[in-house]
């Protein structure tokens, strides 16, 4: 089984960066690629992303899960703007290059399919950096530097807390599933969906009812060391920011600037080579 | 006197949404360096006590406190919860909740943390205290790779990094199996040893708490205190039987054979016990009288599996190795082992929730493996330890008729059979009650209810009797064993080794994920190498027949047992 947030410990350079160093910047790296349609910055950002794996040692049967699933919906995605405005290319450049001697509102033009192509490098530009963001960056850690850059500390630990809790509730789940299909709850694919969404509820109740349990006995034991009776913590996890910290802000920034400043030469988001 | 930490006098408490008071005119004193069992039965108050002497109440749950309770001189009340935590070191119950932290090492430093210790004397006092506990090798690991010994160790280590005055154990023992009980036990004597601070130990199971001296117990029931008094005077008096509190073993045998317990022979513990020449004859004249060998009934097997390999998908780990076992019609078994020896799965491959590499399962002489889990639950019923987690509808009848309706069962049958379950559960009057009305031994009989409904033959109970009390402990089983008298033939998994010796007529030994014993209870109690694989311990029947100078110790355990069945229960 495939987790979805999944820290995975290793040593690598991207491992020792702070959590918040790597929240700034993923949130730098995005805006840089929501900002643009240029083909070429895509492209150094999707190469550049993809590169980064195999220094933060993440392979790609780590993150496989997420990857079937983000290649899914990219495939999903890309008919779908087809089928609903297939001349969006057209509109965007100004012209209209029909290819293979075919016409008409569903022919396939060099726009078009220019405009579809940087649609899906956009994917490839975010996708893999928020994966590896994901990978290599350890919760409690994550909750520290959070903290550090301003979010109040009862906000920062309850993320870390819910990321320590998922495996247990997940192997939870495992068990009160067996349990009720032993009596009887069909989840395999016999039965209709409808059916499996009234079975889920069979085992959601138990498993929220018990959860509930166990956040009143974590809270109390949480007081009962201290938690809240400060305004500031001090945190074991805690790092400090080393240069190469500053040095991958700095090139995440400046991808942002490259991205901005591309978009006021093109006069647009979009990079034309139709013109 | 300045060393009193804790000073109750004449203190009450009703909480907010209850009729009655939970506790009356409450006076006791704790003084630097004693050590105390607070014991009683389930709702006696001694929780509440727990909650009052740490803080919880009254900032988390709310009531009326009359009276006083001084905390180092001070008034509670007046007092912040933090103040009080650095006083008074709380260890709860369920080791997995406490633990906050991501790593042991996080957990560890995570009162530290809120303390704001700079980072550098946190790392350096984490270090120490892992190394007192013996936890410096798995810092660095998440709460699910330890073992409940371990974390126990952490959830102590927790408080301790923190230098407390007084340590509070909130029945330590509930979530351990009987060998790591045992070094909980030891662990508390030498924590208290090393740093002078006084202890407070909430339990119910008082034989295993006495396997370390403790100063005093004071017995609770119904919200007062009973009895205030060393050990040997308490074990001397009748007042444990009449709270409903289970008293050592051994003293029950000496009383079976008609020896009278009085204090002065030390009836604490049972290396300092003294025997007159004229008690130990006594013994002796006992085991004679119960020393019959029984010639055991042919039955049919019901159960039969053969060579049964399991390996777990997600670590590639072998989980079960060539099993073979067979459970005949009729019998209540036990499954014994530490966790992850493979006695869970196992139940899960029988119950066709996991499928097996290879190897056969043959129910009543036929194939089962073809059956998928649905069809096999109608054979075999399996009860999961915690009765929340089964529970998915809100009314009792619902919930029982659930599995009958999912089958599709005509509504009227459905009526029929589920009204019999109940009535045979007892439950027939609350029918129409929400469940969340019940208590945790009630809800646990619905979820057998549920189960039975189904009418199997073969029914798996994970832990039956986990956590609870004497008295809850014997409805629990008295009722299971009126379903065996019923002719449903009942396996359960368990770490109770009172269970074994007087329910079971038979354990199944797993270890590393094959069965290194079968045979009686007592013989499996009596063995020092199986007893240690298992993670249980000897019982104290055996040292005192070594005591008494009976050679054959299994046998003076099985005679107990039976002279038990026959006698004592109807």
């Amino acid at each position: 089984m495939n987790n979805l947030f999944n820290y995975i410990e290793k040593e690598s350079p991207i491992h020792g960066l702070t959590g918040a160093t790597k929240l700034v910047c993923l949130l730098l790296w995005s805006l840089a690629a929501m900002t643009t349609y240029d083909t070429r910055l895509l492209l150094v950002l999707a190469v550049l992303g993809i590169a980064l794996f195999p220094i933060g040692r993440i392979g790609v049967k780590d993150v496989s899960f997420m990857l079937w699933f983000t290649l899914v919906f990219l495939v999903l995605n890309t008919v779908l703007v087809y089928l609903f405005s297939p001349q969006h290319g057209t509109e965007v450049y100004g012209t209209c290059t029909y290819l293979f001697g075919l016409s008409g509102h569903f022919a396939p033009t060099a726009e078009q399919l220019f405009f579809q192509l940087n649609y899906i490098l956009k994917y490839f530009a975010t996708i893999p950096f928020v994966l590896l963001f994901v990978c290599t960056t350890n919760p409690s850690e994550f909750a520290a530097s959070l903290n550090k850059i301003g979010v109040s500390y009862s906000v920062s630990y309850s993320v870390a807390l819910a990321l320590r809790y998922i495996p247990d509730i997940q192997k939870q789940y495992h068990e009160i599933s067996q349990a009720s299909q032993a009596r009887g709850v069909e989840l395999s694919k016999k039965a209709s969906l409808v059916s499996r969404l009234k079975s889920a509820s069979a085992i959601l109740v138990p498993l929220i009812l018990s959860s509930m349990d166990r956040i009143e006995i974590i809270s109390n034991a949480m007081e009962l060391r201290c938690f809240g009776k400060n305004k500031k913590r001090t945190w074991y996890m805690a790092q400090k920011f080393k240069a190469l910290d500053y040095v991958s802000m700095i090139v995440c920034a400046l991808l942002l600037v490259a991205s901005i400043t591309l978009t006021h030469i093109n006069g647009s988001r979009f990079y034309n080579p139709f013109k | 006197m300045n060393d009193v930490i804790i000073e109750f006098n004449d203190l009450g408490f009703q909480y907010r949404a209850q009729a009655k008071p939970t506790l009356y005119n409450i006076n006791l004193k704790v003084r630097k360096g004693e050590k105390i069992l607070i014991a009683g039965p389930s709702g006696c108050g001694k929780s509440t006590m727990a909650s009052l002497i740490n803080g919880l109440i009254p900032i988390s749950y709310k009531g009326e406190i009359t009276g006083s309770l001084l905390i180092k001189g001070k008034e509670s009340r007046e007092m912040s919860m933090f103040d009080i935590s650095h006083i008074v070191g709380t260890v709860l119950q369920d080791s997995d909740a406490q633990f906050v932290g991501m790593t042991v090492a996080e957990d560890l430093a995570f009162a530290l943390e809120n303390d704001c210790i700079p980072q550098d004397n946190m790392k350096n006092r984490v270090k120490e205290v892992a190394e007192i506990l013996n936890l410096g090798s798995v810092l660095r690991h998440a709460p699910s790779e330890l073992s409940g010994g371990q974390k126990q160790r952490v959830s102590v280590g927790g408080v301790m990094a923190s230098d407390v005055e007084l340590f509070l154990f909130d029945e330590p023992l509930a979530n351990l199996d009987p060998k790591t009980g045992k070094q909980a036990i030891e662990l508390i004597d030498e924590l208290q040893k090393r740093t002078g601070a006084a202890v407070i130990i909430i339990e119910h199971r008082l034989e295993d708490v006495l396997h370390r001296p403790v100063d005093r117990i004071v017995l609770m029931n119904e919200g007062r205190i009973v009895s205030d008094t060393t050990p040997d005077e308490l074990l001397a008096s009748e007042n444990l039987a009449n709270c409903g509190v289970r008293e050592p073993l051994y003293l029950t045998a000496l009383k079976y054979a008609g020896v009278d317990i009085k204090a002065e022979m030390h009836p604490a513990s049972l290396d300092e016990l003294t025997l007159s020449e004229a008690d130990k004859s006594k013994i002796r004249a006992f085991f004679e009288q119960n020393n019959k060998v029984k010639e055991k009934a042919d039955s049919e097997e019901l159960l039969t599996v053969r060579d049964l390999s399991f390996t777990y998908e997600k670590t590639n780990k072998k989980t079960l190795e060539d099993i073979a076992a067979s459970i005949q019609k009729g019998e209540m078994v036990a499954v014994v082992g530490t966790n992850g020896a493979g006695k869970s799965t196992f139940s899960k491959v029988v119950c066709g929730m996991e499928k097996e590499d290879s190897g056969e399962i043959l129910f009543n002489g036929e194939d089962f493996r073809n059956l998928s889990i649905k069809e096999r639950a109608e054979h075999v019923g399996y009860v999961m330890q915690n009765p929340n987690q089964m529970i998915s509808k809100v009314m009792i009848f619902d919930e029982v008729a659930m599995g009958l309706r999912l089958r599709g069962v005509p509504e009227d049958e459905v009526k029929t059979r589920v009204e019999k379950a109940l009535e045979i559960c007892g439950l027939y009057k609350m029918r129409n009650w929400p469940i969340s009305a019940l208590s945790y031994g009630q809800k646990k009989r619905v979820t057998i209810c549920s189960i039975l409904v189904l009418e199997p033959e073969l029914m798996i109970l994970d832990e039956p009797t986990a956590g609870q009390d004497y008295r809850n402990y014997t409805r629990i089983m008295e009722f299971l064993k009126s379903l065996n008298d019923r002719g449903i033939t009942i396996v359960m998994i368990t770490h109770d080794m009172h269970l074994m010796l007087e329910y079971a007529d038979r354990s199944i030994v797993f270890n590393g994920g094959r069965i290194i014993a079968d045979k009686s209870c007592a013989k499996v109690l009596t063995d020092t190498d199986i007893v240690d694989k298992a993670s249980l311990k000897e019982t104290s029947l055996y040292h005192l027949a070594g005591l008494c100078g009976i050679s054959d110790g299994t046998a003076f355990v099985q005679g107990f047992i039976d002279y038990e069945r026959e006698n004592v229960r109807k």
